[in-house]
């Protein structure tokens, strides 16, 4: 459950443009310890964009981003840090697939001198366990299946133990029987207190697991609240018409 | 056919040799200008791709027999007399080197760009993502899985360069085809002195492109 006395992330007036387009118009929201936050919202809204910024895979055009108070949108911070502490899941999974399983869990941490190699290598068979394939550590991602894969990208991630975890439409891209499996290994991830922002399509999951969502529509973050009041008890137009669809 | 052989066999091998030399040395540079200017071009940052681009755009855009003349007269000549000063003399083989580097790097350049580009952009953001820099991404990520791709047109381009030594007997250089001349004035042989010289080019490249197709073959186990 979410710490409200500590703010991991906090975003005031972000706005961000690509050339001409302008995406994200006006965000501001702060995520609480332990959070999990889940961004819903049609597509073209922005939501993928704002959870890009969070990282900076995406540059700001305008306003602040703070993680752990570090506003990493200032130029004079080593946003490589910062990035160490935020693990990012994607659609399209992106495991290194020239590295097998195993090194793919490790690269990161043994070139970023986290850890020696063995160490690595040990935390890495943990993690592979907790999401049910340390039998894959030999594989090459192109053996594995949607799901799996998607399950490696989220203990790839969780190797550098990080105390923020972004997803971007992590079950967006797998075929219906795969979905159910990923979204476990994130209810036991939320479970265990990680501070979570969640950019997905899956209702049920939201309303499940979600402390929060956020109605993003237009490049404004049109409403927020807790699952109940925004799921069930939608108060904007357009969050009820966008419900109506997907529902 | 056999006179020229028994004859003249020693020295076209020796020629053979140099031309070998020359490619080697050649290509062992423009692998260096192909990777430096390869990855100019894909920065995120316009000065180096435009720099990149004019690089390959001059090089691609003078043929390799007036690049050979400009650097082995024309440049002594620019330090030497128009600066003045300087007394810079470079060797047929110096001046050989230096045009097969930049003209197969010109064009490695442009492969190795293109290789990075068709890895998927995933790739580099999955790693930036984790925390590790451009370069940990580039040299542990994303250039393994290029290199697979680039390999092909490498083989290619190596044995073009390889011909294009040929094109560097202009600045006097002995290789291959500047002695065969000499076989054929001395023996007015003609027939028989490019048909030898013809096969000795055709067993060397044969030789490289089946063990590339080995190289490449060996490279793609398990994927």
């Amino acid at each position: 459950m979410a710490d409200k006395s500590i703010k991991k992330i906090e975003v005031k007036n972000l706005k961000k443009s690509f050339g001409e387009l302008e995406v994200l118009k006006d965000i501001s929201t702060d995520v609480y310890k332990g959070e999990v936050v889940v961004v819903i919202g049609p597509s073209g809204s922005g939501k993928s964009t704002f959870l890009r910024c969070l990282n900076k895979l995406e540059s700001v055009t305008g306003g602040s981003i703070i993680v752990n108070g570090v506003d990493i949108t200032s130029k004079k911070i080593d946003i490589n840090k910062v990035r160490e502490n935020i693990g990012m899941v994607f659609q399209h999974f992106n495991l290194f697939n020239n590295l097998n399983i195993l090194d793919n869990l490790t690269l990161a941490p043994t070139q970023l001198k986290k850890c020696s190699k063995e160490e690595a290598r040990k935390r890495a068979k943990i993690m592979l366990s907790k999401v049910g394939l340390e039998d894959k550590a030999e594989s090459y991602p192109n053996q594995l299946s949607g799901g799996q894969k998607q399950r490696v990208a989220i203990a790839r991630a969780l190797c550098m133990e990080p105390d923020i975890m972004l997803f971007d439409e992590p079950t967006s891209a797998l075929d219906p029987e795969m979905v159910g499996e990923v979204l476990q290994v994130m209810k036991e991830l939320a479970a265990d207190g990680m501070t979570m922002v969640i950019v997905t399509h899956e209702m049920g999951f939201a309303r499940e697991v979600a402390d929060r969502v956020l109605f993003m529509d237009g490049g404004y973050i049109v409403e927020e609240g807790t699952p109940e009041e925004v799921l069930l008890n939608p108060k904007e137009p357009r969050t009820i018409d966008f419900l109506n669809k997907v529902l | 056919m056999l006179k020229i052989i028994s004859v003249y066999g020693t020295l076209l091998l020796t020629a053979l040799g140099r031309t070998l030399l020359l490619a080697l040395l050649g290509l062992f540079f423009a692998c260096f200008i192909g990777l430096f200017f390869g990855i100019m071009g894909v920065l995120k940052n316009r000065v180096c791709n435009v720099i990149a681009q004019i690089f390959v755009d001059v090089i691609r855009g003078v043929p390799m027999i007036v690049l050979a003349f400009f650097v082995y007269f024309g440049m002594p000549y620019f330090f030497n007399t128009i600066i003045g000063g300087f007394s810079i003399s470079l060797s047929a083989l110096q001046a050989g080197t230096i045009c097969l580097a930049l003209n197969c790097g010109a064009y490695m350049a442009e492969i190795i760009r293109a290789g990075i580009l068709s890895v998927d952009i995933g790739q580099m953001e999955a790693a930036r993502s984790l925390g590790m820099t451009y370069g940990m991404a580039m040299r542990k990520v994303v250039l393994p899985q290029a290199i697979k791709t680039m390999i092909p047109t490498f083989i290619n381009q190596f044995i073009i360069t390889l011909k294009d030594t040929s094109i560097l007997s202009v600045i006097g250089f002995p290789e291959l085809v500047n002695t065969a001349k000499n076989v054929q004035a001395n023996t007015f042989m003609s027939f028989q002195t490019w048909a030898i010289v013809g096969v000795m080019y055709l067993i060397v490249i044969t030789i490289l492109s089946r063990s590339a197709k080995v190289l490449e073959r060996r490279l793609n186990v398990g994927r």
